[in-house]
């Protein structure tokens, strides 16, 4: 198996192989990145950085494309559907 | 105001996919200084993401290994939000650059077409090369039931690599019919190796039945997909699944193109015999000059980058192959053409902006592009109308005829800091 790390998801810790992107981390914990501006949960979509449905918040810093940042280990993310 | 870093080059690249890691790797070798830039952490576009380890594009590992020896500057993660004549305006996570270029080869590649139906803002479902792409980044597909359908090439490759990864791919639903993909066929006969490809893909999918004349009407699910309606015009079926995988082939990315004044016709951007746009030093090659593949992409990088080091002789070299290639374009077009329906899927209530939710009856009150935009807000969020702007050229019409800047979203103190390099006015084409 590949090498692995953790990263926290809501404050949740959740393994990802290294290489993965913060896109995978979320679908393989809470699987929403956001709520859309009426409310409805939204998760990643194109998976190359075009439509922006992924936008989480990486170490406090927001509306980051989670589908184009590597994980790094001990990264907080914070994906509120 | 604070001066921003500025860095200089002969030649600047903007996408290192193939087109322009050849255009790249073409420049340097022919002695000029150049920079290649790219929105991703690592070279290779969509199709070779996951570089030299993708086994089944050999050329990604050759021409990856060409562009490490070839002395250009690779700069990742960075993004073109404004362009002057003779400069870009590039934002990554933590800098801030100007980069001034002597020629410019714009080599931007393609998004997929989305196209509105019910349902299609569920999580869990994905473009097709979406999926793959999240896939390549790691995300496990293991026993996950998965739909592939919409139009084009990228069906197969992407329910051929989510079967090897494990995943139990339930169907393809092709929308063309079997006449127009017998008629590709036929079209491709005189690149065999296309051909080979498209058996190679089937056989590695073929626990998968491919359905042409078939499309998705519907995904259904409260939280999240739970099911995906297909239609064969005869009936409709649902199909539980964890994910759908859509996408209706591609559509070329012309924003900063447009932003330099490039002329577009149908689409595409214009170009010369040596891929230069109607802005004299501007090139483009690749996807953003009509939808033909890695091949095509690739010779037309290579011509590009060769034109704007100012190698002529070799470039034409690569011109009959370039002709060859370039009858892909029409084939494809002409096989994967939407059919009317797909024009229909979506209800008074679906949104068509995803961004700023405007259904498509608020959006479609309007006369034009610009008036939804005015109006309704319909493409003015974060991705600046990236999905929905090419789903309503379809469905109704509409042209994108200009690009404004800031042409992808930056931070405000990287708006403040934009400043004229040697010459004076921003040269920004399209109409205001």
């Amino acid at each position: 198996m590949s090498e692995t790390l953790t990263v926290r998801v809501n404050g949740t810790p959740v393994a990802v192989s290294v290489g993965s992107t913060v896109a995978v981390a979320v679908l393989l914990s809470t699987g929403v990145c956001r709520a859309s501006v009426s409310g409805q949960p939204r998760a990643p979509f194109c998976g190359m950085g075009t439509c922006f449905e992924c936008r989480v918040e990486i170490n406090g810093r927001s509306h980051q494309r989670s589908c184009q940042v590597m994980c790094e280990a001990n990264m907080e993310i914070n994906a509120h559907g | 105001m604070d001066s921003v870093a500025q860095r200089s080059f002969d030649v600047a690249v903007v996408g290192a996919g193939p087109a322009g890691i050849a255009a790249a790797v073409a420049a340097s070798r022919s002695g000029a200084r150049v920079a290649l830039i790219d929105d991703n952490p690592a070279p290779g576009g969509q199709i070779w993401r996951g570089g030299a380890s993708a086994p089944h594009h050999p050329e990604a590992g050759h021409w990856l290994d060409e562009l490490s020896k070839s002395g250009a500057t690779f700069i990742a993660g960075t993004r073109v939000f404004y362009a002057h004549n003779g400069a870009l305006e590039v934002e990554s996570d933590h800098s801030l650059c100007q980069l001034l270029y002597g020629k410019l080869i714009l080599a931007t590649g393609a998004r997929e077409l989305f196209l509105p139906f019910p349902g299609w803002t569920l999580p869990n479902v994905f473009g097709a090369g979406g999926l793959q792409a999240l896939v390549k980044s790691g995300l496990p597909v293991n026993g996950k039931r998965v739909v592939v359908a919409g139009t084009g090439p990228l069906l197969l490759a992407v329910a051929a690599y989510l079967s090897e990864r494990g995943a139990d791919v339930l169907c393809i639903c092709e929308q063309a019919p079997i006449s127009q993909l017998r008629a590709f066929a036929l079209a491709l006969a005189s690149f065999p190796r296309k051909l080979v490809e498209a058996a190679q893909l089937r056989f590695r999918s073929r626990r998968a039945p491919y359905f042409t004349s078939t499309w998705p009407v519907a995904a259904i699910g409260q939280e999240r997909l739970q099911s995906v309606q297909i239609s064969d015009h005869h009936r409709v079926r649902e199909i539980e699944c964890d994910f759908l995988a859509c996408g209706f082939h591609l559509v070329p990315n012309l924003e900063l193109a447009r932003a330099l004044g490039c002329r577009v016709m149908d689409g595409c951007v214009e170009v010369s015999e040596f891929q230069e746009t109607s802005q004299p030093g501007v090139y483009c090659a690749g996807e953003p000059t009509g939808i033909g593949g890695m091949e095509l992409a690739i010779v037309e990088g290579q011509i590009a980058g060769y034109a704007a080091a100012g190698r002529i002789i070799s470039a034409k070299q690569l011109l009959a192959t370039r002709a060859r290639n370039r009858k892909v374009v029409s084939a494809l077009k002409e096989a994967f053409a939407l059919r009317p329906e797909l024009a229909t899927l979506a209800k008074s209530d679906t949104l068509l902006c995803r961004c700023e939710d405007i259904s498509l009856a608020d959006a479609q009150k309007h006369a034009s592009w610009r008036a939804a935009k005015l109006h309704s807000r319909c493409g003015m969020g974060p991705c600046q109308g990236r999905v929905c702007g090419a789903a309503a050229e379809f469905l109704f019409e509409w042209t994108m005829d200009s690009s404004r800047p800031p042409i992808f979203p930056v931070r405000c103190s990287s708006l403040a800091a934009i400043s004229s390099p040697a010459s004076p006015a921003p040269r920004l084409g399209g109409s205001p």
